[in-house]
């Protein structure tokens, strides 16, 4: 195969030799052609289009690119049935160079500056969007107190269906199994002391008072915070919640309070048959594994607990879904332009509600002993 | 350059297109148009071969799509560009990247001669060099159309696949597209098919036209289609905003001198 070019001496300036494949398909070879081309140049030079076959217009723009940058001092000349759309190519890049100029150049420190600035303001207007939305919220909460229309039963219905029916099957299984593992880990080790009876201790206070509950909203914030985020994403991607704001309506009482009350209901009911669960599987395992009979387990559960054991755990589960319902909401709310945005903010709101949900619990946990509840 | 005879195309019990012939020229700007749900972005799918039609036979170039091997079906790809509807340009990537994207993908090609294609590809539809650094959603309605034609053009397709490219744009930049659209096609010698319901565009560019009506193509030049008794073509040519836009285009051909012109 020929190479593409090839440069000649001729009289007092050169004569460039475009051979062979000069369509899109022989880009690559003559990108690297281009390359090789001595930067030193000067006088006069002829292209000569008479051997280019098929000459597209992606490499004579590459070709047009190279002579103008890299030999500015040389007078290109056109010759041998150059392709019909080099005149179209040159006006192009005469127009191009001429909108280069006007394009100011930024200095390295300013951008630095700037951009530290941008990323600060942006997390000032971050933040002010968060109190914003919860000022909405709560006007709405609070209109809804006094104006019945304000709360959308049908939609409240349909979304504690959604985030907590359906959520049944998958909270009580993995209750069930977490609350088996921990008893058998617990069994493991108390039994070298003989202490095997404490297994039941064990499991009803851990599953009572943290893991029913954390359990369930980290499930939940998974399903629901996730579902919340794209849901109201989408709607903010077709502008549908623009279109309920032209109608009057506020997207606000319409997509995102029923959301949070449909949580703030189905979460300690979800919380309560996780729980319920826990201790099923608890009870299962100590009677396979350590032959402790179902009445026996019950009688030293009942010991076991204080009348605080269970509440303790249950009064978390609202301020949990506040949280998670919260978060995904609001970043469903936030998605703007683009699919891109809506995946980020959808992992953004999953991630952020159960890190809301551990800091939380961590917080109440300090409480709890602060207070001896 | 395209061919296709007797398309058949159903949804369930809906016929869509019951043995439709079409057949563009090379050069041509052939316009097509029909009725809301008369099929015409169906057959653009069915061309593009992104949907398999229920029978008929689609050529381009004189092959017979549905029977291409993967590797020339490729090729045969590589050869036309598409614009959709709504741009659809990738939302992640800058216009610039958009435009790269095809180019990325089938040359291994060095980042400078990516940016400089680019750029060449965004000078053509005539857009400035900071909008190749912006992203899509940033990009106004004429912009992405134009962006969009911009990254069809990147691959330099001989032939040219427009889903209505002014709909949605103010008359201004529907007109500056229209002008765009046939300075590119003189300058680039490309063969275009555009699905449109924009009367002027119609008038200002098409050398023939293709109108669906029943499930059927009826093809002909547009003086020879506004003589056509067929009673929604004559609605469709006659109707108060087709007659705006037939003494515009005649006025123009007449040096601007006869704005009142017929109709």
């Amino acid at each position: 195969m020929t190479a593409p070019l090839a440069l000649e001496p001729q009289g007092d300036g050169w004569r460039l030799k475009l051979r062979g494949d000069w369509s899109l398909a022989g880009m690559p070879g003559i990108e690297a052609q281009l390359e090789s081309l001595p930067a030193t140049l000067h006088g006069n030079l002829v292209c000569d289009w008479t051997d280019a076959q098929a000459p597209g217009i992606s490499p004579a723009w590459a070709l047009l690119r190279r002579l103008a940058e890299d030999a500015p001092a040389l007078a290109v000349r056109h010759a041998g049935n150059p392709p019909h759309f080099l005149e179209l190519l040159q006006k192009l890049h005469v127009e191009r160079q001429a909108a280069y100029g006007a394009l100011p150049g930024e200095p390295t420190l300013e951008r630095l500056v700037g951009r530290l600035g941008r990323w600060s303001v942006l997390q000032g207007l971050h933040l002010r969007g968060v109190i914003v939305f919860l000022g909405r919220i709560a006007t709405v909460v609070g209109q809804a107190l006094s104006r019945s229309s304000a709360w959308r039963i049908s939609s409240l219905t349909r979304h504690i269906y959604e985030t907590g029916i359906t959520a049944i099957p998958i909270v009580a299984l993995i209750a069930f199994l977490i609350s088996v593992i921990v008893a058998y880990l617990g069994a493991q080790q108390l039994s070298r002391f003989g202490a095997d009876i404490f297994v039941v201790d064990l499991v009803t206070i851990a599953t009572l008072r943290e893991m029913g509950v954390l359990l369930t909203s980290i499930i939940v914030a998974g399903r629901s915070g996730s579902a919340f985020a794209a849901e109201i994403g989408v709607m903010q991607l077709n502008e549908e919640t623009d279109a309920l704001r032209a109608m009057g309506m506020n997207p606000i009482e319409l997509l995102v309070v029923p959301r949070v009350l449909a949580l703030v209901i189905a979460l300690p009911l979800l919380t309560v048959i996780a729980d319920a669960m826990g201790l099923a599987g608890g009870g299962l395992l100590s009677l396979i594994n350590l032959h402790i009979p179902l009445p026996e387990f019950t009688a030293r559960m009942r010991e076991s607990l204080s009348s605080t054991t269970f509440w303790a755990g249950l009064v978390k589960a609202p301020v949990f879904a506040v949280l998670i319902a919260m978060v995904g909401t609001y970043r469903g709310m936030q998605v703007r332009d683009s699919a891109r945005e809506l995946g980020r903010l959808t992992t953004v709101a999953v991630v952020q509600s159960i890190f809301m949900v551990i800091l939380a619990d961590a917080l109440f946990a300090v409480l709890f002993v602060q207070i001896h509840f | 350059m395209i061919r296709v005879r007797d398309l058949h195309n159903r949804f369930g019990a809906q016929v869509v297109h019951d043995g439709l012939d079409m057949e563009v020229q090379q050069g041509e700007i052939f316009g097509v148009v029909g009725g809301s749900g008369t099929g015409k972005s169906v057959l653009l799918r069915s061309i593009l071969g992104l949907r398999r039609p229920d029978s008929g036979t689609v050529e381009l170039y004189g092959q017979d799509v549905e029977s291409l091997a993967a590797a020339d079906r490729s090729s045969l790809v590589q050869s036309y560009g598409v614009t959709f509807q709504n741009g659809a340009l990738i939302s992640s990537l800058t216009v610039a990247q958009n435009v790269q994207l095809p180019l990325r993908e089938h040359y291994s090609l060095s980042e400078k001669t990516l940016d400089e294609l680019a750029e060449m590809n965004l000078g053509l539809v005539g857009l400035t060099p900071d909008a190749g650094a912006k992203f899509p959603s940033q990009l106004s309605g004429g912009m992405i159309k134009r962006a969009a034609l911009a990254r069809a053009l990147a691959l330099e397709p001989k032939l040219l696949f427009l889903d209505e490219p002014t709909a949605g744009l103010d008359p201004i930049s529907a007109t500056a597209f229209d002008e765009l659209l046939l300075y590119l096609h003189s300058q680039l010698r490309l063969t275009v098919v555009m699905i449109t319901h924009d009367l002027d565009t119609l008038f200002q560019t098409s050398t023939r036209v293709g109108v669906i009506i029943d499930g059927r193509m009826i093809t002909d030049t547009l003086p020879g289609l506004l003589q056509n008794p067929t009673p929604w073509i004559q609605e469709y040519f006659h109707g108060p905003r087709a007659r705006a836009a037939e003494m515009e285009a005649a006025g123009k051909e007449g040096h601007g001198a006869g704005k009142e012109g017929h109709g």
